[in-house]
C-alpha cells in the first residue's frame, strides 16, 4: 500500500521500510523543542529519568517567549531555570532575550528544521515546520523529557487527510484566511489524530509565510501534524537559512487518505474566527458591526515580514482609531530588524500603533496586552477560547494581518477593501 | 477500581479553560489543582473530592499542549476522565503522566452531573451505578497498556534505557 508523506518521514525515521495507520513505531527525532512554560515541568521529568545529559546537545532548542521579557517574579525564576538547565546540559540552542524570538518563527530562522526531519516540541504549535516538509507535531513536557534523555519518540502512524489546493488567491487573501476556511470547513477536530498534508498547484503560489501560517493552525483542526509538498521555494528557503541536509519526501501515487478535499484558493474570501472556537468562521461579508477595543498583530502564526509587510501597506498614511490599542508584535529579532530597515516599524508607530519585542505574551493572556471583562480583540493569532487572552467574559476574534490592521483604522472588523 | 462523582462538561473542553495560562508560571501540581477548570466552572475546585470523575464530550483537552492541563485535573483528586473523545496531545499526556482516562461515546452521552460512576481500567468496563448502567470502553493498544503499566513514560524509559 502506497504511503503519505507524513508515513513516509515516520518510516524512514523508525527504520522501517513501510509503514500503516494505527501502527506504533519508535522514531529517532532530529529536533526536541520546549519553551519556558513547558521547560520547568520536562525537566522534572528528565531528572527523575536519571540521565546525565541530553542525547545530543545539537537536537535539543530551548527558546523563553512565552512569559519574556520575564513579566513577573514567578515567571523569571522559571526563566532562570531553564537557562541553567540548558547551560548545564551544555544545549548549544538556547536562545535568550536580544537573541530569541517566538520558538515557531525562529526555528526555522535560525536553519534548525529542514525536509525530512522528525521533530517534537513541547508546544502545540510545533506543527508549523511542516510548511518546510517536515513531520512535526506538539507534544506534553514528559514527552520532550524522554525525547531529551533518548532522541526517540512514540507515534502511532496517523492517517492522513489530502488538501488538494488549486487557483490563484484573491488580493487581501493570506495562509491564515486559507487555514481559517478549511477550520471552519472540516471542525475544531475534523483532523483529529491525523495529518493534514497539502499539495496541487496552487502551493506553488503560496509564500513560505503564507505556508507556515497554515502548518501553523493544524492543531487548531486536532491535527497530529500538518505538512506541505516541497518545491522550489522550500527548497531556497532551506538553502537560505540552513546548512542541514534535507530529504525530500513524497506521497506514493496510490497513498491513502481518509478524506480528499480540492481546494478552490480563487473562492476564499478573507475569512474571521468569532468565538470562542477557530472553527467558528464566517467570511468579511458576513461578519455585520462588530465594534472592538484592541487589534493585536504577531504570533508563531502571523508574526512574519511579510505579515507585518501587509498590515504596513494598510496602515501606511493612516491613523488607528482613537481608543483602539493596536499592538504589534515582530515574531523574531531578525523580523523586527528586518521591518525596522524596510520602513515598516516607523509606518506602525505613525499610525498610532505599539510595537514591541518578540513575545507569545497576549495571544495567551500572559502579559502585554491582556483583555479586561467585555472587551474584544481581533487578533491574528491562532486561538479565541474563552479567557484565552484575558478575562473571561472577554472576546477573540482570529484573523488576518490584513483585515486586523484595517479594523484598527475603522474600529470594527472591517475588511482592507473598506479603507484602501 | 476507581468509583466517585461525576463533574460533566461539553464538548472541546480546552486546556485554556482546564487550566489558564496566566496560571503556568509553577510547576506546583497543588497550586494548578487550585486554579483548575477556573474560567468554565470556578466552584470545580471546592465540590471535587478525592476520587471524583469528570465526564466530557467530544475533543476534550484541545488546544494547548500544556501537561499542566491534565497534571491539574490529577491533583485536584478527580481519578479518571471519561469523553467521547480526547484531543491527541492531551490524551499523549494523560498516558505519560499516568492519569487515567477512558474513550466512551455512550457513557459520556448517558451519565450525568452527581451520577455514582466507577472504571475498571483494565477491563474497559464503566458502571453508572445512579442509574444502574454498564458501558464498555475503547481498550488501549498493546503499546500504551505498556506506559500505562509502568506508572507513565517516566517509568517505561526507565525501564527501556
Amino acid at each position: 500500500m502506497g504511503m503519505t508523506m507524513t508515513q513516509k518521514i515516520l518510516a524512514n525515521s523508525a527504520g522501517a521500510g513501510a509503514v500503516e495507520p494505527g501502527q506504533f513505531i519508535m522514531a529517532d527525532l532530529d529536533l526536541v523543542l520546549g519553551n519556558d512554560v513547558t521547560t520547568p515541568v520536562a525537566i522534572e521529568e528528565f531528572k527523575k529519568m536519571g540521565k546525565a545529559g541530553v542525547f545530543d546537545t545539537k537536537k535539543v532548542a530551548i527558546v523563553p517567549d512565552h512569559f519574556t521579557p520575564n513579566k513577573d517574579i514567578k515567571a523569571a525564576e522559571q526563566c532562570r531555570l531553564i537557562r541553567e538547565f540548558a547551560h548545564e546540559m551544555g544545549i548549544e540552542n538556547y536562545f535568550e532575550i536580544g537573541e530569541m524570538g517566538i520558538e515557531h518563527a525562529l526555528i526555522p530562522e535560525k536553519g534548525l528544521v529542514v525536509a525530512g526531519d522528525v521533530v517534537i516540541g513541547a508546544d502545540s504549535h510545533t506543527c508549523t515546520y511542516g510548511a518546510l516538509g517536515a513531520f512535526a507535531t506538539g507534544v506534553g513536557s514528559t514527552d520532550m523529557a524522554a525525547g531529551m534523555a533518548t532522541g526517540k519518540a512514540w507515534f502511532k502512524v496517523p492517517e492522513g487527510i489530502k488538501f488538494i489546493l488549486t487557483g490563484r488567491k484573491q488580493k487581501w487573501v493570506s495562509g491564515k484566511d486559507i487555514i481559517l476556511h478549511i477550520i471552519g470547513m472540516i471542525g475544531v477536530d475534523g483532523a483529529l489524530y491525523k495529518s493534514m498534508e497539502y499539495t496541487g498547484e496552487g502551493i506553488s503560489e503560496l509564500s513560505m509565510d503564507d505556508r507556515f501560517t497554515i502548518a501553523n493552525m493544524a492543531i487548531e483542526a486536532g491535527a497530529k501534524n500538518g505538512i506541505f509538498e516541497v518545491d522550489e521555494k522550500t527548497i531556497a528557503y532551506m538553502e537560505e537559512y540552513s546548512t542541514k541536509q534535507y530529504e525530500i519526501f513524497r506521497a506514493d501515487e496510490d497513498a491513502q487518505y481518509s478524506e480528499v478535499y480540492e481546494i478552490d484558493l480563487g473562492k476564499i474570501r478573507p475569512t474571521v474566527a468569532f468565538p470562542h472556537l477557530p472553527e467558528n468562521t464566517r467570511t468579511i461579508d458576513e461578519v455585520g458591526d462588530i465594534t472592538i477595543d484592541q487589534v493585536v498583530i504577531g504570533s508563531c502564526t502571523n508574526g512574519r515580514l511579510e505579515d507585518l509587510r501587509i498590515a504596513a501597506s494598510i496602515l501606511k498614511g493612516r491613523k488607528v482609531k482613537k481608543g483602539v490599542r493596536t499592538i504589534i508584535f515582530p515574531a523574531t529579532q531578525k523580523i523586527y530588524l528586518d521591518a525596522l530597515r524596510e520602513g515598516l516599524i516607523e509606518i506602525f508607530i505613525e499610525a498610532g500603533a505599539v510595537v514591541s519585542t518578540p513575545t507569545c505574551g497576549p495571544c495567551l493572556g500572559g502579559h502585554m496586552g491582556i483583555l479586561a471583562k467585555g472587551e474584544r480583540a481581533i487578533s491574528t493569532t491562532n486561538r479565541n477560547f474563552i479567557g484565552r487572552m484575558g478575562h473571561k467574559e472577554s472576546e477573540v476574534y482570529l484573523a488576518s494581518p490584513a483585515v486586523a490592521a484595517a479594523s484598527a483604522i475603522t474600529g470594527k472588523i472591517s475588511s482592507p477593501e473598506e479603507v484602501l | 477500581m476507581l468509583k466517585g462523582k461525576v463533574h460533566k462538561y461539553g464538548d472541546n473542553v480546552d486546556t485554556d479553560v482546564i487550566i489558564p495560562a496566566r496560571y503556568l508560571t509553577t510547576t506546583d501540581k497543588k497550586e494548578l489543582a487550585s486554579h483548575c477548570m477556573a474560567d468554565m466552572d470556578a466552584d470545580f475546585i471546592n465540590r471535587v473530592v478525592p476520587g471524583d470523575i469528570m465526564v466530557a464530550g467530544w475533543n476534550f483537552g484541545c488546544g494547548s499542549s500544556r501537561e499542566h492541563a491534565p497534571i491539574a485535573i490529577k491533583a485536584s483528586g478527580i481519578s479518571c476522565v471519561i469523553a467521547k473523545s480526547f484531543a491527541r496531545i492531551f490524551y499523549r499526556n494523560a498516558i505519560n503522566i499516568g492519569l487515567p482516562i477512558m474513550e466512551c461515546r455512550e457513557a459520556a452521552e448517558d451519565i450525568e452531573c452527581g451520577d455514582i460512576v466507577s472504571v475498571d481500567m483494565k477491563e474497559g468496563i464503566i458502571i453508572n451505578h445512579t442509574k444502574e448502567k454498564e458501558y464498555r470502553a475503547v481498550g488501549f493498544p498493546d503499546f500504551m497498556q505498556k506506559i500505562i503499566d509502568a506508572d507513565g513514560l517516566v517509568g517505561y524509559t526507565k525501564k527501556e534505557m
